[in-house]
């Protein structure tokens, strides 16, 4: 398959009064045409900082991209003038945010903020630019749209509004969309809507999806990969099968331990990840989810795990898979979840550089 | 059956009454708490489950209906002192760990509003003896009283909160949303105190979500509610497994589960209110269906359904 983006070893720090904040620290994944990546991990992980690196948003000062390379189509995007993003962004890449509300213009009828896409990056005319957005609209589900291309944001509901920003995102038919938590401040029906939506839609059009959420129901609807970030790292990245039947690093087990199941009846407690996330302004030694981790042990907390490669499309980060380490059963939640899967490897293998 | 903790009889709660853009946030629920359970309150953003849990505070002015707790009404007209006895015996636990404690307060005097204003403590040194026990309870600890809001994280917060409620002894919790704005390995945490400290001190909790996944989890009961009605009220296996009223189906086939496979072969089910085709004159009620299990729905509807689950 063929790479539209690959992100190598990318650095993103901020500087704060409290100090240097590096909130990414080598992150590296890739992404194929076609393809939905989602990436999950809590609050300060990195996810949103990672994904508005693609596009450039992060603002700097006091934000740095202090290393690494983001390649778009074989093409670093890292050096790009402000000028040059303006080009890519929205027509390249576009991104769908969290708070539909926020992030359109209240001033604009919804319409005219479609058409400033067209205009700008397809150089249609205005009436073009019109004719369209009623399609897109219509294409995004919203009912009746001739007379909505002319209302104002106010006037749509939230799951209206979600769509109306799916339509301005599509709208020059970018090749990478970037969706930053889409449904979280939505209901689950509306939520489910808007996910089959933005399914049916890769499919017409075939763009490739960042998806960023941390809820781990929504990433086995839509992903096809996932990567699981801690602290501003991806600890584990494999399929979504691999990642939800056969999970390797604890924290993975850790999140799927700690989601009630609807299912089975068990009142046992909830396996919580004990403590909080660390502070990266002084990123501990070693294993940065160490002092989380039940199954810890003692190398974690002195030097950092390497990648290990347990398929060919599965990587975890944990000292656990080491020949030397000693064996460990996950969480009886998780236990519960695992299955064989034919695609792994005999052993783990040690990935040399950082992958 | 167990006691009766507190009997919500027709409650209604609108706003802007007699102005054009009147709301009918609640129009007319009845239910009952019983002493010791968890009741989940299910529903999509505006269906009234927040207006609910408010009302029955006392946090609003019920606009008709009654709420008694332990058989007697919360509303209507109280003096200082009785208005004082029934806040000492209810409580709440909010949403928004960020808005719902003074940032200008420190942990101590937050936690300790409510032993002050109901005289709990005879001395300074009980006072804070107090506050201490409570932070050890929700897995603070005794450094953290003199801090401020601004210094903890979210769950952190929330714990704050949850000690605040906990200061004046109370019988009830109200908890809106409490877990909504937290992380997922915070949730769980959370969660597990809330379910040890029900078990420690018998608790009653009315347990407001949207997330089900959780509140199936924590509850014995869940109502489910649906623009200002209850629609169904069962115990939270039997929802799960028998949703009868169909928004509760369309809601359930909604939820994402951490599960692909399942995920792939989904079908999701969309909710019409034009599947009733009520008449005009057809009388809709909460109607048992198999024990405990209650549904809104017409004569007509209720013989169908008991026909379908009667076994």
């Amino acid at each position: 398959m063929e790479k539209l983006l690959e992100v190598k070893n990318l650095e993103v720090s901020f500087q704060t009064y409290g100090g240097t904040v590096k909130a990414v620290r080598g992150v590296s994944f890739d992404l194929h045409k076609g393809e939905t990546l989602a990436i999950v991990g809590e609050s300060g992980s990195g996810k949103s900082v990672t994904s508005q690196s693609i596009m450039k948003l992060i603002p700097m000062p006091p934000g740095r991209i202090s290393g690494g390379q983001i390649l778009l189509n074989g093409e670093d995007i890292v050096p790009k003038t402000e000028k040059q993003m303006e080009k890519i962004r929205g027509k390249e890449i576009s991104m769908i945010f969290q708070d539909p509300m926020t992030s359109l213009n209240p001033t604009m009828r919804v319409g005219n903020q479609i058409m400033e896409v067209l205009i700008k990056h397809q150089n249609m005319t205005k009436t073009d630019g019109k004719n369209r957005a009623i399609e897109l609209l219509r294409l995004v589900g919203i009912p009746m749209p001739e007379k909505r291309v002319n209302q104002y944001p106010h006037e749509f509901s939230g799951g209206m509004r979600q769509r109306a920003m799916i339509a301005i995102a599509l709208a020059a038919n970018p090749k990478l969309l970037i969706a930053d938590e889409p449904t979280t401040a939505l209901d689950v029906t509306i939520q489910a809507q808007i996910l089959e939506l933005m399914k049916d839609l890769q499919n017409k059009m075939d763009t490739s999806i960042i998806f960023i959420t941390h809820d781990l129901g929504v990433v086995a609807n839509v992903a096809d990969r996932v990567a699981v970030m801690y602290a501003g790292q991806i600890v584990e990245m494999g399929t979504v099968d691999e990642i939800f039947y056969d999970p390797r690093h604890p924290y993975t087990w850790g999140l799927l331990a700690s989601m009630p199941s609807l299912e089975n009846d068990d009142k046992a407690e909830l396996a919580a990840i004990p403590g909080t996330p660390p502070d990266l302004t002084n990123p501990p030694k070693g294993d940065a989810f160490a002092a989380r981790n039940q199954y810890a042990l003692a190398i974690d907390f002195e030097e950092e795990p390497p990648m290990f490669q347990i398929s060919e499309t599965h990587f975890a980060k944990t000292w656990l898979l080491h020949p030397d380490a000693p064996q460990v059963e996950p969480p009886e939640a998780v236990k519960r979840r695992m299955r064989q899967l034919s695609s792994t490897f005999e052993k783990p293998v040690l990935v040399k550089e950082g992958k | 059956m167990a006691e009766k903790l507190l009997e919500i009889k027709n409650l209604k709660q609108h706003f802007n009454v007699g102005r054009p853009n009147m709301v009918k946030a609640v129009d007319g629920i009845t239910f009952d708490i019983y002493k010791g359970e968890t009741l989940g309150l299910v529903g999509e953003s505006g269906c009234g489950k927040s207006t609910t849990g408010r009302t029955i505070i006392r946090l609003y002015d019920a606009t008709d209906g009654q709420v008694l707790f332990e058989g007697e009404d919360v509303h209507g007209k109280k003096s200082a002192k009785e208005l004082k006895k029934f806040n000492r015996k209810m409580q709440m636990i909010f949403q928004d760990p960020y808005a719902s404690l003074n940032p200008r307060m420190t942990v101590a005097d937050i936690i300790a509003e409510g032993i002050d204003i109901h005289g709990l403590a005879k001395s300074k040194k009980e006072r804070m003896e107090r506050v201490y026990e409570l932070l050890e309870t929700v897995g603070l600890n005794k450094e953290h009283a003199n801090r401020y809001p601004h210094e903890f994280s979210g769950g952190q917060r929330q714990r704050i909160g949850i000690a605040r409620a906990l200061a004046v002894d109370p019988d009830f919790i109200i908890a809106d949303e409490p877990i909504s704005a937290l992380d997922v390995s915070i949730q769980a945490q959370v969660v597990n105190l809330m379910k040890k400290l029900q078990r420690e001190k018998g608790l009653t909790y009315l347990f407001i979500a949207h997330d089900l996944s959780m509140v199936k989890y924590i509850s014995d009961r869940i109502g489910v509610m649906y623009f200002g009605k209850l629609v169904e009220l069962a115990p939270a296996e039997d929802l799960y497994k028998n949703p009868m009223h169909p928004y509760t189906q369309s809601l359930l086939s909604a939820i994402p589960l951490p599960d692909p496979e399942t995920e792939r072969s989904r079908r999701r089910k969309s909710y019409d209110t034009a599947v009733h085709n009520y008449a005009d004159n057809e009388k809709l009620e909460m109607r048992e269906i198999t024990p405990g299990h209650f549904v809104y729905c017409s004569e007509k509807e209720y013989n169908e359904l008991k026909a379908q689950y009667a076994k």
